[in-house]
């Protein structure tokens, strides 16, 4: 597909055990923009890049989340990440016995499709250049995928992992946080180096640090499992500046969690 | 006794001990076990009962046409052996040795590597001294004892003092045919200072009938030479596999065992290690994959009786259809190996709500100044690994694949040939199409 990508979310609603986290998100996403999602902790902003990527113990209840027109959440996981959906995750798991590598290769076959294998030697080559450009040592093609890796260097094998696999959506949550400032730069380049009409990217942090070098286009206060307020990059500096409470003001927001009512 | 209560007739036994031209000897210790085998009891197998278990019923001896080269052997069967046209290699189908190859050097410098009643005939007072008397005593129990009286075939590998072979050797035993029994017995002798890696292979082709293999391995590791042996055992669902291992290390000798338990039947795999001299080393490697109505029972025991030794026990299992295994690790660490160390770790991933296994550790510690640890878990594939890999694309059945390969890892990634290591992936994942 060379079209230009199109994620769209509307009144989304999202449950866990029974417990309704998003009250109704809409958004959305196109090739060529950045949009950061910031909010408090607790605040579903997690919640809502888990219930996109179809993680198995969130319930949607309502609405829809299309994806160049097609159905997303009708899709298994690994469905919508072959029709270009991508998580960065904040909690990525470790898989022992599997080295990043193979299952790196594995994951770009899965997309290619059978008989339309990756060569080993353009694989080797891609992921070496990649490799480099994020300033990781090339042991991490051959340790098992996370295993031990520190904070920082999961975080950086989550954009590795974009990077190979090149999504047509990608959502990146907290990659910043335990992140060195040495390391938050180079992860930054990598977003940057990928950014094209041909990428849209949503982009969770709670730091202004992390898009003084992610230039977002868009910027979304989420609070009680929505987006409460929506505005540019200025909105991002004056919420590092000042903190939440004028938005809870301006709105009338008392509890900006998503509240414990079943 | 009376010929009528033996399990097997001893005319029989005599007829081909005489036909493997075995010293009197050997036929005398055969006899002896036969009568042994009548009045012995099934060994204790923990949490397995193998009561029903046909571990008698088979023909004892059936013997096979030598081969004149690997090539006449069926690519099934062939595609087991590695390095070509190089290999060291023992072929033995059903009874007889049917083929045997190893490199001019390895006579050289004094290596054997023979069928057993060769050996027994060419190299009497070694084979006397070590076969069947300290490591694995023929009456230990029934199945011992049918072993000592029955054994066909068999290896018996010699590495002198001081002498290093780079290239693993390698052994095939292959069953095949209704009703046949295999009993190779397996001698591996490493003096001092020397090192050996040795790999066997017991297969039958996929749809064989009722079939026992009872198959005794045994090793002695010299002062401070290192072995490694790996077994990798496929017979198929209607086979009973019975293997007991047994090695006994030296002063500094290190020892590393790769037991891969393929076989979809019924299956005892015992693996016991003495750690006699001080400053021994042993590290057990064990898998098993189980599908079908397969049981085993796979136990590792570590014997530490010398100052200074250290075991590792990595057991692995995966079950899946109705399959069920029982791990036992059994570190037991005598009075007086003080500043020993003896650790272990068994798991077992069930794939199915009808899988089982169990995973039981057992430390028995009798002196104070060592250290010991173990863990064991029991459990299911952990669906957030699952949802990680399978939000990169990569379909269910793949993602569960390469999170069951991964966790066998551990194990296979020791086989000392790539290889090897490459068709028992293979081996496995037939298992899992299946
Ligand atoms: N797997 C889960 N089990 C139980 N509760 C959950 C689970 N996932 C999320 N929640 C709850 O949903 C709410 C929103 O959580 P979420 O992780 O989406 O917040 P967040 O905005 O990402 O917070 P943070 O900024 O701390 O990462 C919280 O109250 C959280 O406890
Ligand atoms: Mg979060």
């Amino acid at each position: 597909m060379s079209t230009s990508p199109k994620l769209t979310i509307k009144d989304l609603r999202v449950s866990i055990d029974d417990r309704e986290i998003l009250k109704g998100v809409n958004l959305e996403v196109k090739g060529g923009e950045v949009h950061a999602i910031m909010g408090p902790n607790g605040t579903g902003k997690s919640t809502l890049a888990s219930a996109l990527m179809g993680h198995p113990r969130y319930e949607v209840t309502g609405g829809e989340v299309t994806l160049d027109g097609q159905d997303v959440l009708e899709m298994e996981v690994d469905e919508r990440a072959r029709a270009g959906l991508f998580l960065a995750m904040q909690y990525p798991s470790e898989v022992s016995g599997v080295t990043n590598s193979d299952f790196l290769r594995s994951a770009i076959n899965a997309k290619r499709g059978e008989g339309n294998e990756i060569s080993l030697m353009k694989f080797i080559r891609q992921l070496d250049e990649k490799m480099a450009l994020l300033e990781m040592d090339e042991k991490f093609a051959h340790r098992y995928l996370n295993e031990g890796f520190s904070g920082g260097e999961k975080k950086r094998n989550e954009i590795l992992q974009m990077m190979m696999l090149q999504p047509r959506i990608a959502i990146l949550d907290e990659i910043d946080s335990g992140l060195d400032i040495d390391a938050l730069k180079v992860v930054a380049k990598g977003v940057n180096s990928m950014l094209s009409p041909e990428l849209g990217v949503l982009i969770i942090t709670h730091y202004q640090r992390l898009l003084n070098y992610i230039k977002p286009d868009f910027v979304h206060v989420f609070m009680q499992g929505r987006i409460v307020k929506s505005g540019g990059p200025e909105l991002a500096e004056r919420l590092e500046a000042e903190g939440y409470d004028w938005v809870k003001e301006e709105l009338g927001i008392e509890d900006e969690t998503v509240g414990l009512k079943a | 006794m009376s010929v009528e209560t033996l399990l097997f007739d001893p005319k029989v036994v005599t007829e081909f001990s005489r036909k493997q031209q075995e010293p009197e000897w050997m036929l005398q210790f055969r006899l002896q076990a036969l009568q042994d085998a009548a009045k012995l009891p099934l060994p204790k197998v923990e949490k397995t009962n193998i009561n029903r278990w046909n571990f008698t019923n088979f023909i004892p001896y059936t013997e096979e046409a030598p081969v004149e080269g690997l090539s006449q052997l069926p690519e099934e069967i062939r595609e087991l052996i590695f390095d070509g046209e190089e290999a060291n290699v023992l072929v033995q189908k059903n009874s007889s040795v049917i083929f045997r190859q190893a490199a001019e050097q390895l006579a050289e410098k004094g290596v054997i590597f023979t069928d057993l009643a060769t050996a027994a005939r060419e190299h009497e007072e070694l084979v006397k001294k070590y076969f069947m008397t300290e490591a694995v005593k023929k009456d230990e129990h029934k199945l011992t004892a049918l072993h000592a009286a029955l054994f066909s075939g068999g290896v018996f590998l010699y590495v002198p003092r001081n002498v290093e072979l780079e290239m693993p050797l390698q052994s095939l035993f292959w069953l095949s045919g209704a009703e046949t029994g295999m009993l190779p017995h397996i001698l591996i002798v490493a003096e001092t200072s020397s090192r050996v890696d040795f790999v066997a292979n017991y297969v039958a082709e996929r749809d064989s009938q009722a079939a026992v293999s009872n198959s005794v391995i045994e090793v002695f590791v010299g002062q401070n030479a290192q072995v490694r042996v790996a077994t990798i055992n496929n017979l198929s669902q209607s086979a009973v596999d019975v293997t007991y291992r047994r090695s006994i290390v030296h002063k500094d000798g290190r020892l590393e065992w790769i037991v891969a338990d393929l076989s979809d039947g019924r299956v005892i795999s015992d693996n016991t290690t003495h750690l006699q001299g001080e400053g021994g080393n042993v590290n057990v490697k064990t898998v098993a994959v189980g599908t079908g109505e397969m049981r085993a029972n796979i136990t590792s025991s570590i014997h530490h009786w010398g100052r200074h030794t250290a075991s590792d026990i990595n057991a692995r299992s995966v079950m899946t259809d109705e399959a069920s295994s029982i791990l036992n690790s059994i570190t037991k660490i005598e009075k007086g190996a003080s500043k020993s160390d003896g650790q272990q770790s068994g798991k077992v991933l069930m794939l199915n709500p009808k899988a089982r296994g169990d995973a039981n550790p057992i430390l028995l510690i009798d002196e104070n100044d060592v250290s010991a640890g173990h863990a064991a878990s029991v459990g299911r594939i952990d669906p957030l690994q699952l949802y990680y890999l399978m939000s990169r694309g990569i379909p269910r059945k793949q993602a569960e694949k390469l999170i069951i390969f991964g966790f066998l890892d551990a194990v296979i990634s020791e086989i000392p040939s790539d290889t090897l290591q490459k068709r028992i992936h293979r081996v496995i994942e037939r298992k899992f199409q299946s």
